[in-house]
């Protein structure tokens, strides 16, 4: 599937995974996100690719490490109760730096929950989930070309940084439908992998592993793994900077949130209130400088979320100290209206 | 004068973690010349469990990769259909497959993953300090069964090999033992028979070892060695549960 289609979000992640050279997906089946491996198990095989549909997203993360430590880009998609049964993995993949691509398109919780739209594993994505002292890439994306173009990049920085990404979207993002171009902005380049298990021919034995046991050995290795993060945040910060340069009030939102607090922003210049947007694209590295950079001069924040306020830590965090924060969010899948986030925008105004 | 005997170039000269009296170094010496005489040190690649067997890496000088508690046949898959060419095996015990790992283990061998998996049953979690298994004995006292394993509360001991021999991706099952030479002659036999159902790509294949744990059996190496004989292989009776003979599954 090449050129500009109507796309749905999900498709044209799944169809970004192929065009990213990913020829390995595990799964286990989850509503909102099951087009994922719908698409896959059909055309994965198509140019040589393999589909495991395994027996829980405990085995699912397993095997993308496993294909993951062989030097071969591998993924799964998931959602919530499926993403839980993971961290255990995700902390594996932290600890033996293995690259490998995670797809949450979030639904809401906690527990079963509800299939509707949410940004409630914000938190579990950015901060942590599994135990030790690790991170994920995490990128967020709002539209469908994202979708696609997002999860190229994400196989991109997985590979660079021996890391996992997590491309963490909500349901209404993999479920809505936009044009989109289904070809990759530039050509994918898939890195020599030096550290992968092939075989010891002609080579010493290479390991893979997360256990250090002698002394200051884990203090040494968590700080290896530091030095990396510090440069994925020096490096690959990614977010939308919009109608900033006026701007009296600033909203910062991700995913879906973003896309409507777009309108919210035109209902409000258009009665002359002067609005931008902060849109992180990468939720780990947080664009931290942009944050503090415009927070000095637009003392007025408002965070919208589709939870109760997750992002919002992260914004209080690196905002300047002067900075107004308000927050607007709307939980267990309710969806802000433009008009609900307007008023929030007027209401921080009179604070 | 002639050279009867010598360590396999499979097996690095470090001397093992293991505590004194412990099959599991056995072990490891039949899986490094199983990898030796077969000659595929070159492609061959590990994958261990967690518990005693962590320290493959120590002790076989070929690729390893960590799995995380119970997953590594999940891993093994994961690295298998990555590399269909490689030899993938996971080194496991019985705390790892047969408890926290079983989904992982009965789905590869349903699947018939064309992995091969060495598994160690002593009984116990030996690392953590003895605790109950799934595979204690009846009436055996751990840690976390003083009074004994009572099946009215902690049900019966699994039987792995023969339980895996009922599934259809399952290419050969195998229990052997490690306490006499005789045994571990079958042992070695059972070994490369299942790296060989790989290497000809009949489908999964499993050994399962009976091995000693007197440090957690609270017993000495020899009274170990009886135990073994009179206690375990009484449950956990030896032989071949399955064995394909062809790809009659094709």
């Amino acid at each position: 599937m090449t050129g500009k289609k109507l796309t749905k979000g999900n498709i044209a992640l799944a169809e970004g995974a192929i065009q990213a050279g990913c020829r390995y997906y595990f799964g286990y089946p989850i509503t909102p996100q099951n087009d994922i491996p719908e698409y896959l198990a059909k055309y994965l095989p198509k140019v040589g690719g393999t589909f495991i549909p395994a027996e829980s997203e405990i085995a699912s993360i397993n095997m993308v490490l496993g294909a993951g430590a062989s030097g071969q880009r591998a993924m799964t998609s998931s959602s919530g109760p499926g993403i839980s049964l993971m961290q255990e993995g995700f902390s594996y993949i932290a600890g033996s730096e293995v690259p490998g691509l995670v797809v949450n398109i979030m639904r809401c919780g906690p527990g079963l929950g509800g299939i509707s739209p949410t940004q409630g594993d914000y938190t579990q994505a950015v901060h942590g989930g599994g135990h030790g002292d690790y991170r994920n890439i995490v990128l967020a994306p709002a539209s469908v070309q994202e979708m696609f173009d997002l999860t190229i990049k994400g196989f991109e920085l997985a590979d660079r940084y021996r890391m996992l990404s997590v491309i963490l979207a909500d349901a209404m993002v993999g479920q809505f439908q936009e044009p989109c171009r289904l070809t990759p902005e530039k050509p994918v380049v898939i890195p020599d992998k030096p550290w992968a298990l092939t075989g010891r021919a002609g080579r010493d034995q290479r390991l893979l592993k997360s256990l250090y046991l002698g002394p200051g050995e884990q203090e040494a290795h968590n700080l290896d793994l530091q030095r990396k993060y510090d440069e994925v945040k020096k490096n690959e910060v990614m977010c939308e900077e919009k109608l900033l340069d006026d701007a009296e009030i600033m909203i910062v939102a991700f995913g879906t949130p973003s896309r409507i607090a777009k309108t919210a922003i035109s209902m409000a210049r258009d009665q002359g209130i002067k609005v931008g947007l902060l849109r992180p694209i990468t939720l780990f590295p947080f664009p931290e400088r942009q944050m503090l950079h415009h927070s000095e001069r637009i003392k007025n924040v408002l965070v919208v979320e589709m939870n109760t306020g997750q992002m919002l830590t992260d914004v209080r965090i690196h905002s300047h100290k002067d900075a107004k924060i308000s927050f607007y969010g709307r939980p267990g899948g309710g969806i802000p209206f433009p008009n609900e986030v307007l008023n929030e925008i007027q209401k921080a105004l009179e604070k | 004068m002639n050279k009867t005997f010598a360590r396999s170039e499979c097996l690095t000269d470090a001397p093992t973690h293991f505590c004194p009296g412990c099959t599991h170094g056995i072990a490891h010496r039949l899986v490094a010349e199983a990898i030796e005489e077969l000659g595929i040190r070159d492609r061959t690649i590990g994958i261990p469990g967690v518990g005693c067997c962590v320290f493959l890496y120590t002790y076989l000088p070929i690729d390893v990769l960590e799995a995380p508690h119970g997953r590594a046949p999940a891993c093994a898959t994961g690295m298998k259909r990555a590399q269909p060419d490689k030899i993938i095996f996971n080194y496991q015990g019985d705390g790892d497959m047969a408890a926290i790992g079983t989904s992982e283990i009965i789905h590869a061998a349903n699947r018939g993953e064309n992995i091969t998996v060495i598994f160690i049953n002593n009984s116990v979690y030996g690392m953590t300090g003895g605790q109950m298994a799934p595979t204690t004995l009846l009436g055996q006292q751990t840690t976390t069964s003083p009074y004994g394993r009572n099946f009215q509360t902690e049900g019966y001991p699994i039987k792995m090999a023969e339980m895996l021999a009922t599934l259809e991706g399952v290419a050969y099952s195998a229990r052997a033992s490690l306490h006499k030479p005789k045994n571990v002659i079958q042992a070695k036999k059972a070994i490369v028979k299942a790296f060989e159902m790989q290497i000809n790509q009949m489908g999964f294949s499993m050994v399962e070892l009976l091995s000693t744990c007197n440090t957690n059996w609270r017993v000495s190496p020899i009274e170990a060695l009886d135990v073994i004989e009179n206690e375990m292989i009484p449950y956990f009776p030896l032989g071949v549960f399955k064995e394909r003979t062809g790809k009659d599954f094709l």
